[in-house]
């Protein structure tokens, strides 16, 4: 195996006294996309909200490239190259989606003509934003800011796209155009880390996947593997899972 | 008096106070929208702007090149508070928020006493700008100054509706003030927004101290407090956080005002600020997020 895009070692994160990762490890290798499974409040969200930057690490480390950036403020993390599309989407609702767009370029100083072009290609990869191009992103439907969110996180041209349930109060038939998107993407070598409550349409896009609860990680395994073992993955999910025996 | 030139006069009369409202609740308005602030020492910055003008007339330099140096020092000083007072309480309660920024204007309030004496200055104008122009046999008065201050406050808010729609640095800060935390999260350089947004709040509420200044005639270190406490209540009527609001607010309240003491008996008149807050009170109960219904309401 390749040396990994990202490497996160022994990570642990507190929301004040709380503790939200309890010594996580995972590692993406470029090109891959892996799937981080898990029930409300197991710490997926802040596993990626800890890599972009915005919350900081107790202790332990992330590795991005080769380069320790846990200490990086998030405009220089997204600048080295990871992007985040977030949880709720958090789409800027009095921006049109055209600004929305621009704005997800702003970090790496792109010159006009580049996020120009740029925005075209995402105007044909989901072509209802290239209808609402001019209309406030608040007008848009749960699945379009979705198709926005994603967008607007690949303005930044990231080699590690992190993707924050994407699914999440989007329409069904929505989802599965959404899916095909990222499909197509990773065909294209883009490494993505995927938080999603809908594990059957995690598990078809991703390579490998890990299951996390309450800040742990308590099984992981190819996605193959785990889709032939859905009992151990519920198993993971509901806490009775102990070792590698399955119940 | 012909009715039709009673009403010009009276509407020149309030885009003269109106923009000054408008230019100085932008600032308190971008701020808020984005620190969730109610910047108290917003009004000192229009006596950073008209005392810093001042200075550099008595230093022998060119009136509108002075102004312009003394809106710079302006929006430089807004910079420096920020970076000095309020980045160490960022995301600290609003009460730690409120009393920093009154810490604030207590210090620079007493600093200009220090320096300036608290008695007020004399603003000297150019001979030119003081001209009254008088029109239709003295029935239409009106001074030169009104007429600079609505092009400044005219070119003013041309230069930021094209910074807020067209620059990636403007649309940041129209993001951060919608969601600081996604601001945050796309990458935007958040401490340099805010910066820059102080630095624009200041320079527009220093523009507006200097042209306040000329209206007046004087400079004081507290010249910054009745024009605050409007502009808030014009960027609460229009919104606190949004921009068109503040400037709809800022002309509406300076249209009202006038309207109070020309139309109204002369015996109503003194009571024109009295009806003004009682407007704010009503606001605040009942239209809390203002004019342009701006979500997350204020709260002061």
């Amino acid at each position: 195996m390749s040396a990994p895009l990202l490497d996160v070692r022994d990570l642990e994160v507190a929301y004040g006294a709380v503790t939200a990762l309890r010594g996580v490890s995972l590692s993406i290798a470029p090109g891959e996309v892996v799937a981080l499974l898990g029930a409300n409040g197991a710490g997926k969200s802040t596993l990626l909200r800890a890599i972009s930057g915005v919350v900081r690490a107790k202790r332990g480390e992330i590795v991005f490239d080769g380069a320790p950036i846990s200490r990086l403020p998030p405009a220089q993390i997204v600048r080295t190259g990871i992007a985040h599309s977030p949880e709720g989407r958090r789409v800027f609702p009095g921006l049109t989606v055209a600004e929305n767009l621009r704005l997800g370029a702003a970090a790496r100083g792109a010159a006009k003509a580049e996020w120009l072009a740029d925005r075209e290609t995402f105007y044909d990869l989901f072509p209802v934003l290239r209808d609402r191009m001019n209309q406030t992103a608040g007008t848009l439907s749960g699945g379009e800011q979705q198709m926005l969110a994603v967008s607007r996180a690949l303005m930044a041209r990231p080699r590690l796209l992190l993707l924050d349930e994407p699914s999440l109060g989007v329409a069904p038939l929505i989802v599965r155009g959404l899916f095909k998107a990222l499909a197509s993407l990773k065909a294209k070598g883009m490494t993505m880390l995927l938080v999603e409550q809908d594990v059957r349409m995690a598990l078809s896009l991703a390579d490998r996947a890990y299951v996390l609860r309450t800040g742990s990680v308590v099984l992981s395994g190819t996605a193959a593997a785990l889709r032939a073992d859905q009992v151990g993955v519920a198993a993971a999910y509901l806490g009775t899972h102990q070792g590698t025996k399955p119940i | 008096m012909s009715p039709l030139l009673y009403l010009t006069q009276q509407t020149i009369n309030a885009l003269a106070i109106g923009s000054l409202y408008a230019l100085v609740s932008i600032g308190l308005s971008l701020i808020f929208g984005i620190l969730r602030m109610a910047n108290f020492a917003h009004g000192d910055m229009m006596m950073v702007g008209a005392f810093a003008t001042l200075l550099l007339v008595h230093a022998g330099v060119p009136f509108g090149v002075a102004v312009v140096g003394g809106v710079l020092i302006g929006a430089l000083a807004g910079a420096l508070v920020e970076r000095i007072a309020y980045r160490p309480v960022r995301g600290s309660s609003d009460v730690t928020l409120l009393l920093t920024s009154l810490a604030v204007t207590y210090i620079l309030e007493n600093l200009g006493i220090l320096i300036f004496t608290s008695s007020p200055q004399n603003f000297p104008l150019p001979a030119l700008l003081d001209d009254v122009v008088s029109m239709f046999d003295g029935q239409l008065i009106f001074t030169r100054i009104n007429v600079l201050t609505l092009a400044a406050t005219g070119v003013a808010l041309l230069f930021l509706g094209w910074f807020v729609t067209r620059t990636t640095m403007g649309l940041g800060m129209r993001a951060a003030a919608e969601d600081l935390g996604a601001a945050n999260i796309v990458g935007l350089d958040v401490n340099r927004l805010i910066i820059v947004a102080f630095v624009l709040a200041s320079g527009f509420a220093g523009l507006a101290g200097v042209l306040w200044a000329a209206q007046s005639g004087v400079v004081e270190p507290a010249m910054g407090f009745t024009p605050l406490l409007k502009a808030f209540i014009a960027a609460i009527i229009g919104g606190f956080g949004s921009i068109p609001g503040a400037v709809l607010g800022g002309f509406l309240l300076g249209a009202l005002e006038t309207m109070i003491v020309a139309f109204l008996p002369s015996s109503i008149t003194p009571y024109r600020d009295a009806i003004v807050f009682a407007l704010l009170i009503a606001f605040l109960l009942f239209r809390p997020a203002g004019i342009l219904r701006v979500q997350g309401e204020a709260k002061l």
